[in-house]
């Protein structure tokens, strides 16, 4: 008796199941990163030097700690303290703050992009400071660094596949899951990374070719 | 509830801590080194006139950016087993962060070598340089100038990375805190003193990297 089962179109089920847990929680993270890294990313280029150090600090921790410890640790975290949280929930809370770590160093450098005499100019056409902000220097600096935050969110689409240590079931954990299953490692994961490719590459290039575009 | 915190055990452990962050650098500066020679190659096979070298190097990057870590590293530890080659947990990590680094470092290579304009080449030859003075003495110092903080960003980035050695079972920092904390279920307090360990390593790093920079690059840029 074979106790593995190979892989059969009944599996296509689960396996969309991991896809699309994959493209939500990456979208979660990358819309809740984008507006709070907004945020942040313009305190960040307002504010005075002092309060840059402090905040710099903050955010360099979420940098320079792993995102699986991270994940270990906050949802170790919330469970001893007597709120476990679903592994979504725990996941884009996590994925979200990481995201906005790297996200807001990205929109400062398009808030700083914009040069001050074009605020001056600005201000001296008798627009107030919020309308600067809102129609002179979001939108050219955002497209300034339009390349660095797709460069961001694909990387959030990548390391979402580390949400799966603590229990959401995201594409690479269905996919170990089959594999225990079937015992065919090879064909499954070349499946997954296919699938990662077929999302990511097309997005890099065309980040790409909007960076020449305006590189010129 | 409450949850009362219990240092002692992390304590005792902190040699096999200390052995795990060890194993940490040790594996995130062997691929760098191996990274680094490889992606010398991809870089020249991406600039090469040769079809088929382009298109090897060129699949090699492609592949290696566009799909996550820890697929490449269940591909090396699981996948490999497909063609007969079992890997060890270390051996896995290393190949998987030797595979990414070198892809992510050849598109940094070939950035930093194209930043810098053709004409001078021909007027350091024009000068009566020969072409190995040429590259010594003109293109590849401005050329380290500008890749030296993608290269920092990316060991940082493998100290990082490697720490997905804990799903294959590897003994570097990451792997060792998961041990142990089995042993004592004190999960919290092994991963944070972790995560304290990674963050400490990693400013460490940034620092003296800024330092280096700032003694080796004086006076310009």
């Amino acid at each position: 008796m074979n106790l593995f089962t190979p892989l059969s179109w009944h599996d296509s089920g689960f396996i969309l199941t991991g896809i699309l847990n994959t493209v939500y929680i990456s979208l979660v993270a990358i819309i809740i990163g984008t507006v709070l890294g907004l945020v942040i990313g313009f305190l960040r280029a307002e504010s005075n030097r002092f309060a840059n150090i402090i905040i710099g600090n903050i955010l360099d921790i979420l940098r320079s700690v792993p995102l699986i410890i991270q994940l270990i640790l906050f949802s170790t975290y919330i469970g001893a303290m007597g709120h476990p949280l679903d592994p979504f929930f725990a996941g884009s809370i996590v994925l979200s703050l990481y995201t906005m770590a790297f996200m807001s160093e990205v929109f400062r450098g398009g808030f700083e992009s914009v040069l001050p005499s074009m605020r001056t100019a600005a201000r001296s056409l008798g627009m107030t400071y919020w309308q600067t902000v809102w129609y002179i220097r979001l939108p050219i600096g955002m497209r300034a660094v339009f390349p660095s935050w797709l460069g961001v969110a694909l990387s959030v689409i990548k390391d979402s596949a580390l949400v799966s240590v603590i229990g959401y079931m995201e594409l690479l954990r269905t996919s170990e899951q089959l594999i225990s299953r079937t015992q065919q490692p090879l064909m499954i994961l070349l499946g997954v990374g296919l699938f990662y490719f077929i999302i990511s590459y097309p997005l890099s290039l065309y980040g790409k070719h909007v960076e020449r575009k305006m590189a010129i | 509830m409450d949850y009362v915190f219990y240092w002692g055990v992390v304590y005792k452990a902190m040699p096999q801590l200390l052995s795990g962050a060890f194993t940490t650098l040790h594996v995130s500066i062997l691929s760098m080194f191996a990274g680094i020679i490889i992606a010398i190659f991809l870089a020249l096979g991406k600039m090469s006139d040769s079809k088929i070298l382009y298109g090897i190097a060129n699949t090699w990057i492609e592949i290696a950016r566009n799909t996550p870590a820890l697929f490449q590293i269940y591909m090396a530890y699981f996948g490999l087993g497909a063609f007969g080659i079992h890997l060890s947990p270390y051996l896995a990590v290393f190949s998987a962060l030797v595979f990414v680094n070198s892809g992510y470092l050849a598109e940094t290579f070939r950035g930093g070598f194209q930043s810098i304009p053709k004409t001078q080449y021909s007027a350091s030859k024009s000068l009566g340089m020969t072409t190995f003075q040429v590259y010594r003495h003109v293109i590849l110092p401005q050329m380290f100038r500008r890749i030296y903080y993608p290269l920092t960003n990316q060991f940082v980035w493998s100290i990082l990375m490697s720490s997905l050695g804990i799903l294959v079972g590897m003994n570097e920092l990451s792997g060792e805190t998961q041990r142990l904390q089995s042993l004592s279920f004190r999960t919290l307090e092994f991963f944070m003193v972790a995560a304290a360990m990674y963050f400490v390593i990693t400013k460490f790093v940034l620092i003296s990297a800024d330092l280096i920079s700032k003694r080796i690059f004086k006076g310009d840029i």
